[in-house]
């Protein structure tokens, strides 16, 4: 019988994502042993963090062929550790990693994944997904009725809790053959920024068409290091080339969630608000006051944001 | 070189939601090819005007998909495949379904979207790839093609990485890969007299069942204040400070 969570670790240069974290400290809702898979090279010292976040266990693959993301190596490896150690549920943070390695690993183990979820009900061991669609203008709950029960999850939804467990470390063979490697990542450009990666940030400060040129994100940006947050974007302001697309929120760019949302100059198209509207708390500042932005703001400002941010700006830091 | 481009028929992203018996209505709703599907057959295009080929553009579902294909074939495809399927196939069963039909037409490239923008989960194309046995990239902005190895560029979470693979292959595409064209009425004419070959889809099973679907309440509404700027940043200011407490 298959048993135990999994939630597969999204890891980089050795660095677990708060996302995975988030979903080993959830799966302990679901009444049933936690296991953390972190794949990577050098990475063994990660068990304890995920152990801390209340996994039970936590099976390490440790080579160079897991060195960087890629899929075939990645997806190859999981469906045959889910093989040969039948969990029950694998789930994933709905992370670029995520994204991709989870429906090749799912077709490999002719399983059935649901993708994008924000909210997770366990009702006596049978878990019920819920996503958003249609931009988040309406949500499906879904089930998955083949074994092992897949999902992935957004991130910043389900608290961290620290239990400070000390797992079982299981190392587990290495199973990918030369044919699975069929990715070669050529090259990598991180990004440079002091500020928090936009889909885990706890804080956003975006700007749109009203930001009027890169000088109204230079503002933006002066405002969001007050408060510790990621600076974001409208597709409008993108494509006026303000700022580059990374930046972009919404259908098209990075779905965020935080405690605090500051849309400036932005209009609230719903493809834009497809990817902020789970927001907790939402600030507007536009000076149409019949923006659509306005209908889904917790606190609204209806004036000219050139104005509005600099006195921000200047209260803040008092 | 054979390019084939997955084309699902998707709501207009305007389109307001109604459900109707606890389901999505598509009444009185306009269906387009979902916008990032258009960006794949846009990019199928211009590498056909570059090298030459043929661009086959396939579709499952009903027989309204049809006007999807029409569409791209007014903007220049060559020919396209309807696979009659049940719309409410799940993942699993729609990358099985397309990969029968696909797995058959010998493409050197499979262009897809990376997410439908209706009930899209971005699955399918990457089902697609492993049920054929072929590599894939996902959320490309930037497609090269050195004889059989294509270099894609993609955005990932904490940056832009470069990945190669041999071909063939399948690749979703990102908005910002390319301006899709507009079709001309020369191009409108033509495809109707493009061949689209009607198939039956393969009866597979889903493996996940949608148990309910809701419309989220309104929020209630937020504050909304006109004031001179000084006035109105100390009052958000407060708010933030005092009433959510979001900071300190
Ligand atoms: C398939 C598809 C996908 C898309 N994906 C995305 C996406 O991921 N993200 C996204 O953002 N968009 C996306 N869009 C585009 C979206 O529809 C909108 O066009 C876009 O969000 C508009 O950006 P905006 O609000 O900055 O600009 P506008 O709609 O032009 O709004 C600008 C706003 O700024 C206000 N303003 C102007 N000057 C000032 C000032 N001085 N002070 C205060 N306010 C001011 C105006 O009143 C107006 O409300 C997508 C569209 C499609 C079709
Ligand atoms: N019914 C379909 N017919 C043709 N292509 C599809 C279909 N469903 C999904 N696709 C392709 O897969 C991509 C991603 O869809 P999804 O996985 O549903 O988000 C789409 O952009 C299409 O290219």
């Amino acid at each position: 019988m298959a048993k135990g969570t999994w939630v597969v670790v999204d890891q980089r240069d050795g660095k677990i994502r708060k996302v995975s974290l988030e979903l080993i400290s959830k799966a302990r809702d679901f009444g049933d042993e936690v296991a953390a898979v972190i794949m990577g090279q050098g990475i063994e010292g990660l068990a304890a963090e995920a152990g801390k976040a209340g996994a039970d266990k936590v099976y390490i693959v440790d080579d160079a062929k897991f060195a960087k993301y890629n899929t075939g190596a990645y997806a190859a490896q999981l469906a045959a550790m889910a093989k040969k150690y039948e969990p029950a549920t694998i789930i994933f943070g709905h992370s670029a990693m995520g994204k991709d390695l989870a429906p090749r690993a799912a077709q490999k183990l002719d399983a059935g994944l649901v993708t994008d979820c924000t909210d997770v009900e366990v009702d006596g061991g049978k878990l019920t997904f819920v996503r958003p669609i249609y931009a988040g203008k309406a949500f499906a709950k879904v089930n998955v009725n083949s074994t092992p029960v897949m999902a992935t999850i957004r991130a910043n939804i389900f608290d961290v809790v620290d239990v400070g467990k000390t797992p079982e470390v299981i190392k587990a063979d290495v199973a990918v053959s030369d044919a699975d490697l069929y990715q070669t990542v050529k090259d990598f450009i991180p990004t440079v920024s002091s500020r928090p990666e936009l889909t885990e940030a706890n804080f956003v400060v975006s700007g749109g068409r009203g930001a009027k040129g890169p000088e109204g994100f230079k503002m933006l940006e002066e405002l969001a290091d007050i408060f510790g947050a990621a600076v974001g974007a409208s597709r409008a302001a993108v494509d006026s080339g303000w700022i580059d697309t990374q930046y972009q929120v919404g259908q098209t760019g990075k779905v965020v969630n935080p405690i605090l949302y500051v849309a400036a100059g932005i209009s609230g198209a719903i493809q834009h608000v497809a990817g902020m509207s789970s927001s907790k708390n939402i600030v507007a500042i536009n000076k149409d006051p019949e923006a659509p932005i306005f209908s889904i703001a917790d606190f609204g400002i209806v004036g000219d944001m050139h104005a509005v941010i600099p006195e921000m700006i200047k209260q803040l830091k008092k | 070189m054979k390019i084939a481009v997955c084309v699902k028929q998707t709501f207009d992203t305007e389109a307001k939601i109604v459900l109707k018996n606890g389901k999505v209505s598509d009444d009185g709703i306009n269906l387009i090819i979902n916008p990032y599907d258009e960006v794949a057959v846009e990019e199928a295009l211009q590498i056909k005007e570059k090298q030459g080929g043929e661009v086959i553009v396939v579709s499952a579902g009903s027989d309204k998909a049809q006007d999807a294909i029409r569409q791209a074939l007014a903007m220049g495809a060559d020919k396209g495949v309807l696979i009659n399927s049940d719309t409410e196939a799940d993942e699993y069963a729609r990358a099985g379904i397309l990969a029968k039909a696909i797995g058959g037409l010998g493409a050197d490239l499979i262009l897809c979207g990376h997410v439908a923008a209706d009930d899209g989960s971005s699955q399918v194309p990457t089902r697609l790839a492993e049920i054929l046995n072929l590599p894939h990239v996902n959320v490309v902005r930037k497609l090269e093609l050195n004889g059989n190895t294509a270099v894609c560029t993609r955005e990932t979470d904490g940056g832009t990485e470069v990945i190669e693979v041999k071909l063939p292959a399948v690749i979703t595409c990102q908005v910002g890969m390319n301006e899709p064209r507009y079709p001309s009425m020369k191009g409108i004419m033509q495809a109707k007299k493009k061949p689209i070959d009607k198939v039956a889809g393969e009866a597979i099973a889903s493996k996940t069942s949608v148990a309910s679907v809701f419309i989220p309440p309104p929020k209630a509404a937020g504050k909304k204040i006109e004031a001179d700027p000084a006035d109105a940043a100390a009052q958000v200011v407060n708010w933030l400070k005092n009433e959510v407490r979001v900071i300190g």
